[in-house]
């Protein structure tokens, strides 16, 4: 799984909401290429964009078990997940290095963005009988 | 044969590849035909037929003109005549799906669909991929053995025991994911396991006198014959010891060892027999207390000159530790921890939070079972390894 997760500290680049129209299409157009380059090395299992931290909703569940929402933003929120992969593939290093290719995403004037992107595997390795 | 009659390489194959699934369903139970090959160029091209009817009807339906295939790559007569010929044979068709070129998720995509005749949906399910991805892998598998240049034929006879090899590993691959996937959390997905055996089945009538082939079937019966107790109502792991063993299978647990006593003494002797050997001792002990563990640890011995893993080399400190007590098998892993192949390794620090349990020591226990747990990608093995650490810390 490739998370996309940002922090304050990690996002040394402005806010897409501050690119160039023609910048925000060619990052657009990459994430699709990405998309579909994974697709044809039958590696894709999942991807999704997601919405922005204004969006984001906290819920807990309350005495009654119903459900209680906090509304955002959250300021206090450091680490924030736009958007994540969950690949099939060969080795961890392939992992890697498609992890790599989404790092170099590109940012304002075309430049690779560089984001930081987390790999964590998936537990979906078989049981061993014990 | 069949695409001369119809021009049509890509219909032609799916109509072979259908018919190889009606023999591998059909020559296990009513035996082989007399005449195999007239019998699948027959079958085949009923099924052609049967596509090409309802090709048309689709065609009709959305009124597209549907664009063949084109013919060129099959231009060299005498390539296509030896090509075809060969492919009537399933056995050549699983050597060419498990070709050691193609990576171990491209083999078991390709030997899934083109042999065991599951539909790329089907296939995309199993391993919860999108279908068009799972399209893609096969597509890949395909090109990557066109590009190869892999001829459609027997391996030469030195190159056909590596060969055969690629073909147990991978249905061996498909047979362990059988108990890995059906929507994450949960143990056992039945289909795959089922599947594995129905191909190890079909292999083993293709050649019955090859002791590995028989040994893989007998491996794959006398552990599937464990799994209706293998988790609890809750899907949780339940260790081998802890198992209720009324609800092993009692008939795939006779069936797996009579393969295995006849194939043993019958040799060569090779890793898939020894396991199959293992489970089976295990699948006889009417209770965990009367398991045979020095024929285990002997069997295990066996096996760590045959393979060289050092998994097998950990199994064998643990059956040593039931023999000889729990410091022999720690004072075995000790010198295991060296090995860099096991170095951070989930199971050795489960092997050796056994075996501190057996020995009583408890807190050290608990830490390596927390230790393994943090270290596995299995989610039920986790569940398993969290909750050992937890009984023995409430103690």
């Amino acid at each position: 799984m490739l998370l996309m997760q940002f922090s304050a500290a990690t996002a040394d680049f402005p806010e897409i909401g501050t690119w160039q129209p023609e910048e925000i299409r060619a990052h657009i157009e990459f994430m699709r290429d990405t998309n579909d380059k994974l697709t044809a090395t039958g590696e894709l299992v999942e991807g999704q964009g997601l919405a922005g931290p204004d969006q984001v909703r906290i819920v807990r569940a309350g005495a009654d078990g119903g459900p209680v929402v906090t509304e955002g933003p959250f300021p206090e929120t450091k680490e924030f997940l736009a958007g994540y992969w969950i690949v099939d593939c060969e080795t961890p290093q392939r992992a890697v290095e498609i992890a790599a290719g989404v790092s170099a995403a590109p940012g304002p004037g075309g430049r690779p963005l560089n984001m930081p992107i987390e790999v964590r595997p998936v537990m979906s390795a078989p049981p061993v009988e014990v | 044969m069949l695409t001369r009659r119809s021009g049509d390489f890509a219909a032609a194959e799916d109509a072979v590849q259908e018919a190889l699934l009606a023999a591998f369903g059909q020559w296990p139970a009513d035996g082989v035909p007399d005449n195999p090959r007239g019998w699948l160029i027959q079958v085949a091209h009923r099924r052609l037929v049967e596509q090409i009817r309802a090709e048309q009807a689709r065609r009709r339906r959305e009124d597209v003109v549907a664009r063949r295939e084109p013919v060129d790559r099959l231009a060299a007569p005498a390539a296509d005549e030896e090509m075809l010929a060969d492919r009537d044979d399933p056995l050549v068709l699983l050597f060419l799906c498990c070709h050691p070129a193609l990576s171990p998720a491209s083999a078991i995509a390709l030997t899934l669909r083109a042999v065991g005749g599951l539909t790329t949906a089907e296939i995309a399910r199993a391993f919860m991929v999108p279908e068009a991805t799972m399209a893609q892998r096969i597509s890949r598998a395909k090109q990557r053995i066109k590009t190869s240049g892999i001829p459609f034929r027997q391996p030469d006879a030195e190159d056909r025991v590596r060969r055969l090899g690629a073909v147990l590993h991978v249905l061996y691959l498909i047979f362990n994911e059988g108990h890995t996937r059906s929507a994450g959390p949960h143990l056992r997905q039945v289909e795959l396991s089922t599947e594995a055996i129905r191909l190890a089945r079909a292999l083993h009538t293709l050649l019955p006198g090859d002791s590995e082939v028989t040994g893989l079937l007998a491996l794959m019966l006398l552990t599937e014959a464990r799994s209706p107790a293998r988790t609890g109502p809750g899907g949780e792991l339940i260790s081998l010891a802890d198992q209720d063993r009324r609800l092993w299978d009692a008939a795939a647990i006779s069936e797996g060892i009579a393969l295995v006593t006849h194939a043993l003494p019958r040799g060569p002797v090779g890793q898939y027999q020894v396991q199959a050997a293992i489970a089976a001792l295990h699948d006889e002990a009417p209770t965990a207390d009367e398991t045979d563990w020095p024929q285990i640890l002997a069997l295990y011995g066996v096996l760590e000159r045959i393979t060289d893993s050092p998994v097998v080399a950990l199994n064998r400190a643990v059956a040593a530790a039931m023999v000889h007590g729990p410091a022999a098998g720690l004072e075995a892993l000790a010198t295991l921890a060296d090995d860099p192949r096991l170095a951070g390794h989930h199971r050795l620090f489960a092997a050796r939070a056994h075996l501190l349990e057996m020995a009583g020591d408890r807190p050290a226990a608990a830490e390596a079972y927390r230790a393994a747990a943090g270290r596995t990608t299995s989610l039920p093995e986790r569940h398993y390894l969290v909750l050992r650490a937890a009984r023995l810390a409430a103690g």
